[in-house]
């Protein structure tokens, strides 16, 4: 499943794997915030951008064409909006739709390959989200692995199951009431063991990481980069 | 419908991702004031559960199949604010770990889905006493008015959309909103079945609160039927009323003119008509019901 | 010696009507493992719950000296360190190293401790190496073992084990043996496993209906039970 395998990616090692999630973060957000900007009939800036994410991958030693691949998935919603503008005439926005949504999801799935999704969490909260939030996507995250193991189950069980539509109907139904019901109940387990060690109402936590001098320089570099590209990604093709 | 990244125009995706933290601040600071941090679990695993809801396949037509998509489902056994604080964290996870919505939309997503949808999803339902169709209404709306605002947000970006797609999306966003009514109330009833106590209990709405729910409706009805007549005139007329006209074309058109807004151009938005004119009708259509069904209860 | 657990007259009814536990006596000694043997729905589980006051009947329970109230139940969680059966509830935090440290943490260690007080535990049960590590990559027994540091992370006079044998091959069932005989603390152990029980455990007690109808040497209350394979 996608989010098994992003896990186990973000966990490898490599030079940007042990930077600081903020500095992996902020400078994501600075790259989407760069193909964003861009204005529909320029591309340079878009590929600049793109291979910008290449070149980051390849130093965290992640399968680059992996990547890729996975990042494609946004491409069938793109190509539609972009077989729409073409069909009304402006074929340029519908290609820097396309192009945007996949460098966007690019680099989005790099950021994942690189940084585990809890730490991600706990940086988004050093600039400042809301606590409940973040430990709302932690829980989320955590037991999604659980959780969506045993629908799996029951997907299968309902496709195999056969019957007329109304009746698979209503065995959807109930497989939902049942993941439903177990969901509960787990709720419940999980927090009789919390208060069983003490939980006082309030999650505590351990020491955070400091933000480094190689932090530091990964971010400054990735911002001169990202800047670089937005600005003159042309200049790197018309040679 | 989840917008990725790169769809809309930067004063779009910029001013939702603005006005979208704050209302998130406070609905944690809600949800903190409502309850400590003892329910997470709870409501960490119901996250996961709606994760996992929406990937049964429930057979809504021949040879198709619908998938839960959760809010209304969520706002009838956590409440609405635990619901969209729970939706909300389910798009944030969507858009980082499966690169379902952009990171940069987020605000548009959180906004259209977590914070509109679930709210359309309660109206009904706390409107119609908890009734069975108080739930498909609720599940309906939830999922139309995420998906018109999207498209919505979409042609205000510039995105060029024919007048015929324009109403085939409409068509389809009805098609699915009624297939996540129909899956809300066979769903809400199954867990009903296992334990009652999961489901919130809704006290019948008081005069007050019809009157409040009432008005609401018939502002969205009347804010639909505005976006839904021939627009550039209804809306110019609207904006020169409210002395806004020129300066927020300006605003749209400079310094951004790449983004020059869709709606002040062709008429062909005034044929598309139709689908934004059936979401006012539903919503007048509900509001109506509902005060009867209270009228017809007290009498 | 005072015994660490005395319980009297227990009786609970769940919410529903049904009696789940019907006048229940019970002591453990000091040094002792005390297996508890008997049918599912037989009360094991519930009586459990009630040592650590997270379910509350009538009777009388007394842990360490204090009798199981409200105002007692910091101490007797301190005392006394529960191992779930669900191991994936137990371990709810995002790495081991945060959910091993989430008993001390909570009481009142500051970070840098809690984290020196994880580090040694883990090393106690042979997961040093899984610090790092996210509970959902870790297999059924490594799971368990790191559930287990968790609870001695808080250091618990009074060890109670809810079918700790659940989804354990009989390798990681060796390996859990070797752990739990290696601790000092008192054991109280609800299983279905006689073998186990037999390892580890030298008196046992039968549950049926709610009640304790059985009790003695391991062997025999199982033999007289029909308790085994």
């Amino acid at each position: 499943m996608h989010h098994v395998v992003l896990d186990r990616w973000s966990r490898g090692r490599s030079f940007i794997h042990a930077r600081d999630a903020r500095a992996k973060l902020a400078a994501v957000v600075a790259l989407l915030v760069a193909i964003a900007t861009v204005p529909p009939g320029r591309y340079e800036p878009v590929a600049a951008a793109w291979a910008l994410v290449c070149l980051a991958a390849a130093l965290a030693r992640l399968p680059v064409w992996g990547l890729a691949w996975r990042a494609a998935l946004v491409l069938p919603f793109s190509a539609v909006f972009a077989a729409m503008s073409w069909l009304s005439g402006d074929p340029a926005r519908g290609a820097a739709l396309a192009a945007k949504s996949y460098a966007s999801a690019f680099a989005v799935i790099f950021l994942l390959s690189v940084t585990p999704f809890p730490e991600l969490c706990r940086a988004a909260e050093w600039f400042r989200a809301p606590r409940m939030l973040i430990l709302l996507m932690q829980f989320i995250y955590r037991y999604l692995f659980v959780i969506s193991g045993e629908a799996q189950h029951m997907w299968l069980a309902s496709h195999c199951r056969g019957g007329s539509r109304g009746a698979r109907f209503r065995a959807a139904a109930g497989a939902v009431g049942v993941l439903f019901a177990r969901s509960y109940q787990r709720a419940e387990g999980i927090q009789r063991a919390m208060f069983a060690r003490g939980f006082r109402g309030r999650f505590e936590t351990l020491a955070a990481r400091r933000f480094g001098g190689a932090d530091f320089a990964f971010l400054l570099g990735a911002l001169l980069l990202i800047g670089a590209a937005r600005a003159g990604g042309g200049w790197l093709w018309r040679r | 419908m989840h917008i990725p990244d790169g769809f809309l125009a930067t004063p779009v995706w910029l001013a939702l991702d603005v006005g979208a933290a704050p209302a998130v601040g406070l609905l944690a600071r809600r949800a903190r004031q409502d309850f400590d941090e003892s329910r997470i679990p709870l409501l960490g695993v119901m996250g996961a559960f709606v994760f996992a809801a929406q990937m049964v396949n429930f057979p809504v037509a021949p040879g198709a199949s619908g998938h839960l998509v959760g809010s209304a489902l969520l706002a009838y056994t956590l409440g609405p604010a635990a619901a969209s604080l729970v939706m909300t964290a389910i798009l944030v996870i969507q858009a980082f770990v499966f690169q379902d919505g952009g990171v940069l939309a987020l605000g548009a997503n959180i906004f259209n889905m977590a914070i509109a949808g679930v709210l359309a999803a309660h109206l009904p339902y706390r409107l119609l006493g908890g009734r069975r169709m108080g739930v498909f209404l609720g599940g309906m709306l939830s999922v139309l008015v995420g998906a018109f605002l999207a498209l919505g947000q979409l042609l205000l970006s510039g995105i060029p959309m024919k007048p015929e797609l324009l109403a085939l999306s409409a068509g389809l966003f009805f098609v699915n909103a009624a297939a996540e009514g129909v899956i809300t109330v066979a769903a809400l009833g199954a867990i009903r079945g296992i334990r009652p106590g999961w489901v919130q209990e809704i006290s019948p709405p008081g005069k007050r609160e019809l009157w409040l729910f009432g008005g609401a409706a018939v502002a969205l009805a009347v804010f639909g039927v505005l976006i839904a007549s021939p627009l550039p005139d209804g809306l110019e007329r609207f904006l020169e009323e409210a002395g806004v006209a020129a300066r927020a074309k300006a605003l749209i058109t400079t310094p951004f003119g790449d983004y020059e807004a869709a709606f002040f151009r062709a008429g062909w938005l005034r044929k598309a008509a139709a689908g934004l004119a059936g979401l006012a009708l539903i919503s007048a259509c509900g509001w109506a019901t509902g005060r009867w069904l209270a009228r017809r209860r007290r009498a | 010696m005072a015994p660490l657990i005395e319980v009297r007259g227990l009786s609970f009814r769940y919410e529903d009507g049904t009696l789940a536990l019907n006048g229940v006596d019970f002591r453990l000694e000091p040094g002792e493992t005390v297996a508890l043997l008997g049918p599912n729905g037989s009360g094991k589980t519930t009586f459990l719950l009630h040592l650590i006051g997270l379910l509350r009947g009538e009777g009388e329970i007394i842990v360490c000296g204090r009798p199981v109230r409200r105002e007692n139940l910091d101490f007797v969680r301190r005392k006394v360190g529960v191992l779930f059966q669900d191991a994936d509830e137990q371990l709810f935090m995002p790495t081991v190293l945060e959910d091993v440290a989430f008993g001390p943490l909570n009481q009142g260690l500051p970070p840098q401790e809690a984290q020196r007080v994880a580090l040694e535990t883990l090393a106690q049960v042979g997961m040093q190496g899984a610090a790092g590590r996210a509970p959902y990559h870790l297999s059924a027994g490594e799971k368990r073992r790191v559930a287990l540091a968790g609870v001695l992370a808080m250091g618990p006079e009074i060890l109670v084990l809810d079918e700790p044998t659940t989804f354990l091959d009989p390798p990681s069932q060796r390996h859990l043996l070797d752990v739990l005989r290696a601790l000092p603390q008192s054991k109280l152990l609800a299983t279905h496993d006689a073998a186990f029980a037999r390892a580890l455990a030298a008196r046992a007690v039968f549950f049926e209906g709610g009640r304790v109808v059985d009790s003695g040497p391991v062997d025999e209350v199982a033999r007289r039970r029909h308790w085994e394979v």
